[in-house]
């Protein structure tokens, strides 16, 4: 009978190393597997085609957040012309540079 | 084994060791470091992610979508304006899109109501027959089959029977959706026939959209013309602000875990002077003694930097990342389950790892290397 191998401390750093490498090989099988991700992204696509929309559904508090790409400068203030900006939502986003596609006179945006 | 191998396992076990006994502070200072690896990469892998799926998803919008204005401000569009554009050669599907929003005063909620195109029999709909996005049925707590009421800020009433509620895979965009009928909406909304609120337009040559756009500009010179780059541009714009306003308020916390870090790592205790003293007195070289320093550092960083990053993956993508959710939120009360396709940027966890790891190692490095090349005589007293 053999004596028990003695204990070395780096064992259990070398489970520990081994159990987090074997958990981020994991997450990029999951990454590369992504179970039924493909057909529920072309669904989304689909949608997105059949339907002519043109916005993410994320910022739903204010009228004037829910197409953020289709509304106008004036969008801000149009709650009231006292009325500051008062969604979080529309203090987080910053002013669309892109419109007018013209530019704007101070030459910003360009 | 190797001479090398054995050499390092036999430092590492010194190193674990020494680990072992500093017990709870070692622990906390770990634990800590995974906490910021963790906030800091979901933050990443969120931001990659979403960016990700609204460019996917933005890939099969309209090429051109032409609004008119009046005043500066929004205006509707009629038939005659689209049988402008219709003689544009290289213009595909044209057609005018009705849309607009409802306060919702029972769920508090605003809905997007939508007349859906005409080109997909799929989304066609009889008069009080409406389908519905995930978000409008968990709120209004109806399903397929079930009766859908709705009144108009003119005191109209909308009766519908809901025919399908929108797969909750595709609720990014479409959770506030109820699809009806022209009929219904023109109705409801009390919207003359000939009147549409914008313009959609697919263009069969993408190569030509910016010409075509133009040329519409020419057609309607009151209206504006949406790109699908400019929507493009409004989300990138959108998602690269909040990440920044994101990380601008980690930073603080970010440099104070820095400073803790650095403190921890480059300032040695006198007890550990005296132990690299002792080591170096019982003839281990400077070489061993950096190793094992080197090997205690990379176990407590790498350590932090994969569990970190491992559990923000699982936080993500996982668990819908709980924790980000209420930046992008704001006040919705009406917000999506958004479901995000996984996928990793390995240039931005690359560069977390790297800023998680060798600013630490370096920190450590230059203290030891100086008290371990000194005379154990000197250090040790």
């Amino acid at each position: 009978m053999t004596a028990p191998a003695p204990f070395r401390a780096s064992t259990p750093v070398f489970r520990i190393a081994g159990g987090l490498v074997a958990a981020a090989i994991a997450a990029l099988v999951h990454v590369a597997i992504a179970p039924g991700e493909a057909a529920r992204l072309e669904g989304e696509r689909a949608l997105v085609e059949a339907l002519d929309l043109t916005d993410l559904a994320l910022f739903t508090e204010a009228r004037y957040g829910r197409h953020r790409s289709q509304a106008d400068l004036h969008s801000a203030f149009q709650d009231g012309p006292m009325l500051a900006e008062h969604f979080p939502a529309g203090s987080m986003v910053p002013p669309a540079r892109g419109f007018p596609p013209a530019g704007f006179a101070d030459g910003e945006g360009e | 084994m190797g001479a090398w191998a054995t050499r390092q396992r036999y430092l590492i076990d010194f190193a674990a060791l020494s680990l072992w006994r500093h017990g709870a502070r070692s622990l906390g200072l770990w634990l800590i470091y995974v906490l910021v690896v963790f906030v800091v990469a979901s933050v990443i892998l969120y931001g990659a992610a979403i960016r990700r799926e609204a460019n996917a998803v933005l890939d099969a919008a309209p090429d051109v979508v032409a609004q008119a204005m009046r005043m500066g401000r929004h205006e509707m569009s009629t038939g005659a304006d689209i049988e402008k554009l219709r003689g544009l050669r290289g213009a595909d599907r044209l057609e005018g899109r009705l849309w607009g929003y409802l306060y919702d005063t029972s769920a508090a909620a605003n809905f997007t109501l939508q007349v859906p195109s005409g080109f997909d029999p799929r989304f066609r709909l009889e008069r009080g027959e409406a389908i519905i996005g995930e978000g409008v049925a968990r709120l209004r707590k109806v399903e397929a089959g079930k009766m859908l009421f709705l009144i108009s800020p003119a005191r109209r009433f909308l009766k519908l029977k809901v025919k399908q509620v929108l797969p909750l895979g595709s609720a990014l965009v479409s959770s506030d959706l109820v699809l009806v009928g022209e009929a219904d909406f023109r109705a409801f909304f009390d919207l003359p026939a000939g009147q549409y609120t914008d313009i959609a337009m697919r263009v069969r040559n993408p190569a030509e959209v910016g010409k075509i756009a133009e040329k519409s500009l020419l057609a309607l010179p009151g209206h504006r013309m949406v790109t699908r780059a400019d929507m493009r541009r409004t989300y990138e714009a959108i998602f690269s602000w909040r990440e920044g306003v994101l990380v601008a308020l980690l930073s603080g916390a970010l440099l104070a875990f820095a400073i803790l870090a650095f403190d921890k790592a480059a300032g040695l205790s006198a007890g550990e002077r005296r132990e690299i003293g002792i080591l170096k007195a019982i003839g281990w070289d400077t070489g061993d003694v950096i190793g094992m320093k080197l090997w205690e550092g990379a176990v407590v960083s790498v350590g932090a930097f994969l569990a970190g990053t491992v559990a923000a993956y699982a936080h993500v993508f996982l668990f819908s990342a709980p924790l980000i959710e209420p930046v992008i939120k704001g006040w919705s009360t009406l917000f999506p389950r958004v479901t995000l396709t996984p996928t990793v940027d390995a240039l931005q966890v690359a560069t977390l790892g790297f800023f998680t790891v060798v600013p630490y190692l370096a920190a450590i490095l230059v203290p030891i290397w100086r008290t371990a090349s000194a005379d154990p005589d000197r250090v040790m007293r």
